[in-house]
């Protein structure tokens, strides 16, 4: 415009644009947080997906080496912000590993318990997004409000709805306040009638089905071979589950299905999902029934803090209190690769220790790093709308998959 | 992971212990151990695609879950390049390092498990560690333009540069990182537990290095 009021004539430029690729994200509500992804088109088929990854970045890992073990275990609930306490199961079983030391039988039923509570609220979301993502707007707003009741019993054993900061390595933070199993008893009974109505709302959709029943298909060889875990895999075909394959804590005392599915689209990771919520309060329900009082952290004092009141009366127990939040324990020297099954696959923590009080390095190994990078693989030769319905099937979190 | 590879003829009593003699036997293979129950070897640079492509296909490692660079700054081959496997199919974990330096590239395993690429991004993005055939070797975690490798030991935590917005030039511009109080590391590190050996010790404990 400008050039011609300058010049009175109107210059003629040709401009060639490549209007077949599209900038999606980093600020698309579908993206799932600060996904940019460069689409290649041909029409509406997407022909090249290349993620653009890291824009949350926080250097977690670079973090991690300068802080005590103590402290470095906050950043876990900030990775995958949709399940803290997956994330920090997983260091806590680490540096377990490497200190050589067992939680208790009651702090190993708690987290046993809120692993699984967790799992649930990460599988709300992941349900909730997935709909909203596809145009469904009900399940979403349900999902959120189931989840609330969730975060409250968060709150309850931490004081946080999501940066819980509960798991320790020996035990958890503090035991769960009286009442609390009742309550959680009371909920597992409450719970399976919505999971039913959001099955009555979803299941049998037509529109539902139509944009999740055969898009990003993935043969379980392929979901092998790009490293999926968790319900994307499960969702495969391949009965993999490290609660079950390689047990830790107490999972190894209850009894629980492990869902599969038998296509690999989006439609089947969508029901795991909804299975694996059934589990989780399966799994709930029996660890209530046998969790019993005693201690909730390990009683080694060169671990885990005296009691308030101890405090007060011992110069000993003073000194351990104040050695452990300054200095905090020294971890012999060594390695571990310590995974959990994390809501979103398998979580691990790569954790070297040079016997000093701070981790050597800490690799966090995010369970949608592996997920999103087949998305290509997902998505080739799908329509541009699929790829949302992809992506919120991979139910991917930035907070983890960037650290 | 036993069976096919070990010799089905053993004695009795093996001497060894069949996962050892079987992962022993791998060309390139320079240690097998298993501290803290985790299986771990210790391989050749050069051994690279070729032991990986056995271990997936010979011993059924079908995943790569992880792909890592551990930095040891006094190391003459300063980093560690660490690949955790996983085999679905025996229910097995195994770890294996790589040693390399900051020049020499490692073999990229994409061509084993598709699902190396990122990882050995990240690895070359947070280390500097290059990784010979890999096909895309952009930076992956770090920002557009990024320079240095933080993860590196040398690598300072509070980095060179930061972003804050330019109201003259409205745009966010990068700057020397400027700290209003200089970066505190506190030496937690007990003298009585900590150190092994105190000053003036040495001749007790029998000299130190």
């Amino acid at each position: 415009m400008s050039d011609t009021q300058v010049t009175g004539v109107p210059v003629k430029r040709t401009v060639e644009i490549d209007n077949h690729t599209i900038n999606f994200g980093p600020q698309h509500p579908a993206a799932h947080g600060v996904l940019r992804l460069i689409l290649e088109m041909d029409g509406e088929v997407i022909e090249r997906a290349d993620p653009h990854i890291g824009l949350l970045h926080r250097g977690t890992e670079k973090l991690i080496e300068y802080k005590s073990y103590m402290q470095a275990l906050p950043y876990f609930d900030r990775l995958d912000y949709v399940s803290p306490m997956g994330c920090e199961y997983a260091f806590a079983l680490a540096t377990e590993k490497l200190l050589g030391i067992e939680a208790p039988e009651r702090a190993q039923w708690i987290r046993v318990i809120f692993a699984e509570i967790t799992r649930t609220l990460n599988h709300l979301l992941a349900i909730a997004h997935f709909a909203v993502d596809v145009g469904a707007i009900t399940p979403g707003l349900w999902g959120y409000e189931e989840r609330e009741e969730l975060l409250e019993f968060h709150e309850a054993v931490s004081g946080a709805r999501f940066h819980a900061n509960y798991f320790r390595a020996g035990g958890v933070a503090k035991d769960m306040p009286a009442g609390m199993e009742a309550d959680l008893l009371a909920w597992t009974e409450r719970f399976p009638k919505f999971i039913k109505e959001v099955e009555d709302l979803l299941n049998a959709n037509r529109i539902w089905k139509q944009r999740t029943v055969d898009i990003g298909v993935i043969s379980a060889q392929d979901a092998l071979a790009w490293g999926f875990s968790g319900p994307p895999l499960r969702a495969s075909g391949v009965a993999w589950d490290l609660r079950r394959a390689q047990p830790y804590d107490k999972y190894a005392e209850v009894e629980f299905d492990v869902p599969i599915g038998l296509h690999g689209d989006c439609y089947d990771r969508y029901l795991i999902r909804i299975a694996e919520m059934k589990e989780s309060v399966k799994i709930i329900r029996q660890a209530l029934a046998k969790i019993k009082p005693g201690p909730v952290k390990i009683q080694d004092r060169k671990f885990a803090s005296p009691p308030r009141a101890e405090m007060k009366r011992s110069m000993e127990a003073l000194i351990h209190h104040f050695k452990l939040y300054t200095e905090g324990y020294h971890v012999p020297a060594g390695a571990t690769y310590t995974a959990v099954e994390a809501p979103k696959g398998e979580f691990g923590v790569y954790l070297v220790a040079d016997g000093t009080n701070r981790p050597y390095r800490c690799k966090i190994r995010p369970t949608g790093f592996a997920h999103l990078q087949a998305a290509e693989k997902l998505t080739k030769g799908h329509m541009l709308a699929d790829m949302v319905a992809i992506l919120g099937s991979l139910d991917i979190v930035f907070g983890e998959i960037d650290r | 992971m036993t069976d096919e590879n070990s010799a089905p003829e053993a004695a009795p009593e093996p001497v060894v212990d069949p996962h050892v003699a079987a992962l022993s036997a791998l060309p390139g293979v320079k240690s097998v151990s298993r501290p803290l129950g985790e299986w771990v070897i210790e391989a050749e640079r050069a051994a690279s695609p070729a032991l990986f492509l056995t271990l997936r296909d010979g011993f059924a490692f079908e995943q790569v879950m992880d792909v890592c660079g551990v930095d040891y700054l006094d190391r003459e081959e300063r980093f560690e390049v660490v690949y955790n496997l996983l085999s679905v199919s025996k229910n097995q974990r195994l770890r294996v390092i790589i040693r390399t330096d900051a020049q020499t590239p490692v073999a990229s395993v994409t061509g084993v498990w598709p699902s190396a690429g990122w990882w050995e991004r990240e690895t070359y993005d947070l280390f500097g560690i290059r990784f010979e055939g890999l096909a895309d070797h952009r930076r992956i975690l770090t920002d557009y333009g990024f320079e240095g490798h933080p993860l590196r030991k040398d690598f300072p935590l509070t980095g060179f540069v930061e972003v804050h917005y330019d109201e003259a030039r409205k745009e966010v511009v990068y700057d020397k990182v400027q700290l209003a109080q200089e970066f505190r590391n506190f030496d937690f590190l007990s003298p009585w537990e900590g150190m092994t050996t105190l000053p003036g010790d040495e001749k007790a404990r029998g000299g130190a290095k």
